[in-house]
């Protein structure tokens, strides 16, 4: 439990900077960039439309845990590579502890757990950013930006989203906790495990993505 | 007690260890003696488990099922691992914990002991050490000596009955490694364990070896005592024995002496 809240803390209260740093920015960059398409035909409240369709069915989702995979996935790999190349490891296989559960199981706990809050987050700055831009620079009215929110709003979205991101840190903590596990060596190996743990998992997130949206939006 | 038997062991084509057979005494301090690369570390880990021996068995006496350790699945190996406590070579402590939480941790996994009880163990293994006050620092804040000293306070907190220590006195300096040396031997005798040292450090052999095996080549090429160890007949141990100035001169002085 304690090494479960200890995971929770680094890999979601400690991202949760970078997480609330990419969304305010992405928010307002898709406001300014849809309103900056609309033509006369096309209404205002597509720019709230527009950031919320994007910050709930991909970015916030998909492209934040890809970001987050550099960040704890890389951690995780070379915290526990360099368990590994340390002996640490075969310290605790000689105590009669099953290591690879023992480091592996909080952090993917704490993952799974902790994606979700951290994506419903971006979420939600996401589109506050894009409504303060869009009304600070006069790309559109507070209340045509808030009907585009409303409009054809699927709760569904927002499910699939989470369950996206859910399994998404599975595949980021497990890869990365299986790649420092078996790492052999010394510091070039911990680091080449390091970028491994963000290669594979960013492939793995890029596919995964491609099967759920198929199996879920279609 | 430790039997080992017919221990081999290959990495593809390179055999490492040929048919091993070896027993490490209770209550002494066995050493496991050679050169870089002669097989002592896989032997090791064949002992532990962290390696599997491609044939071979390994019998921890006295142990609930005394069955053939290479032979238990993960589940009944447990029961033998609580009985073992290991030092290794760069200490392997947690470096997230701090000491007094390193020591802890066999206790907390697997002790069944109250939350009181367990400090007081902790305390009586870090004072055994002479690192009593030492437990609120992190493994990054003491010395290599006193990391070296922690591992084995966390190795024996268990009180375990078998006791490994690879390469104890590695990178410490000669006054430091006495007091490891020291330690072990008295740890050994304390608590009456099989204790298993792998070093090719001739001052800790001469001064705290009582049962020893050198391994050449993957083989076991003489086991004996530490006396005579120094008057053994065997070109390959005497060219391990006396290859450093100092053992040279220790020879010359006792061929002098007759």
């Amino acid at each position: 439990m304690r090494a479960l809240v200890t995971e929770l803390e680094v890999i979601g209260v400690q991202s949760l900077g970078i997480v609330a740093l990419l969304a305010l920015f992405m928010g307002a960059v898709i406001a300014i960039q849809t309103a900056h398409q609309i033509s006369g035909w096309i209404p205002a409240y597509a720019v709230g439309f527009t950031v919320r369709q994007t910050m709930i069915l991909e970015f916030a989702p998909t492209i934040i845990p890809v970001i987050l995979s550099g960040k704890v996935g890389s951690n995780i790999a070379s915290q526990i590579g360099t368990m590994r190349v340390s002996e640490q490891i075969d310290a605790l296989e000689v105590m009669g502890v099953a290591a690879a559960s023992h480091l592996a199981l909080p952090k993917i706990l704490a993952g799974v757990l902790i994606f979700p809050f951290l994506v419903v987050m971006a979420m939600a700055l996401g589109i506050g950013s894009g409504a303060w831009v869009a009304v600070a620079a006069d790309l559109s009215s507070m209340s045509d930006y808030q009907y585009g929110l409303q409009i054809d709003f699927k709760a569904f979205d927002v499910i699939y989203a989470l369950i996206k991101t859910t399994i998404f840190a599975a595949i980021i903590t497990s890869v990365s906790a299986y790649h420092g596990f078996y790492t052999s060596g010394g510091a070039r190996e911990v680091g080449r495990s390091s970028t491994k743990a963000v290669v594979y998992s960013v492939v793995l997130i890029m596919v995964a993505n491609l099967v759920i949206t198929q199996v879920m939006l279609t | 007690m430790i039997h080992a038997r017919n221990i081999s062991k290959s990495f593809g084509d390179k055999v490492v260890l040929r048919e091993v057979t070896a027993d490490f005494k209770p209550g002494q301090v066995n050493f496991i003696i050679g050169r870089s690369g002669s097989g002592k570390s896989v032997l090791t880990k064949c002992l532990v488990g962290l390696l599997e021996a491609d044939q071979g068995s390994v019998t921890y006496a006295g142990n609930p099922t005394d069955r053939d350790f290479t032979a238990m699945n993960s589940r009944e190996r447990e029961s033998v691992r609580h009985e073992i406590g290991m030092l290794f070579q760069g200490g392997a402590l947690f470096d997230s914990m701090t000491v007094r939480e390193n020591v802890l941790f066999p206790l907390m996994m697997f002790g069944k002991m109250t939350p009181e009880e367990m400090e007081t163990r902790v305390q009586e293994c870090l004072s055994r050490v002479e690192l009593s006050d030492a437990g609120p620092l992190f493994p990054a804040e003491i010395s290599g000596g006193m990391q070296k000293r922690v591992a084995l306070a966390r190795a024996i907190v268990m009180r375990p009955r078998f006791l490994f220590c690879d390469e104890p006195n590695s990178g410490l300096d000669p006054q430091t490694a006495i007091v490891i040396d020291n330690l072990i031997r008295e740890l050994t005798h304390e608590y009456n364990t099989t204790t298993v040292v792998i070093s090719h450090d001739m001052n800790s052999v001469i001064e705290i070896g009582e049962h020893i095996h050198f391994v050449h080549d993957g083989q076991i090429l003489w086991t004996g005592d530490s006396p005579g160890l120094l008057q053994a007949n065997l070109p390959e141990l005497e060219d391990f024995v006396y290859a450093s100035d100092l053992m040279k001169d220790v020879r010359k002085k006792m061929l002098s002496d007759g």
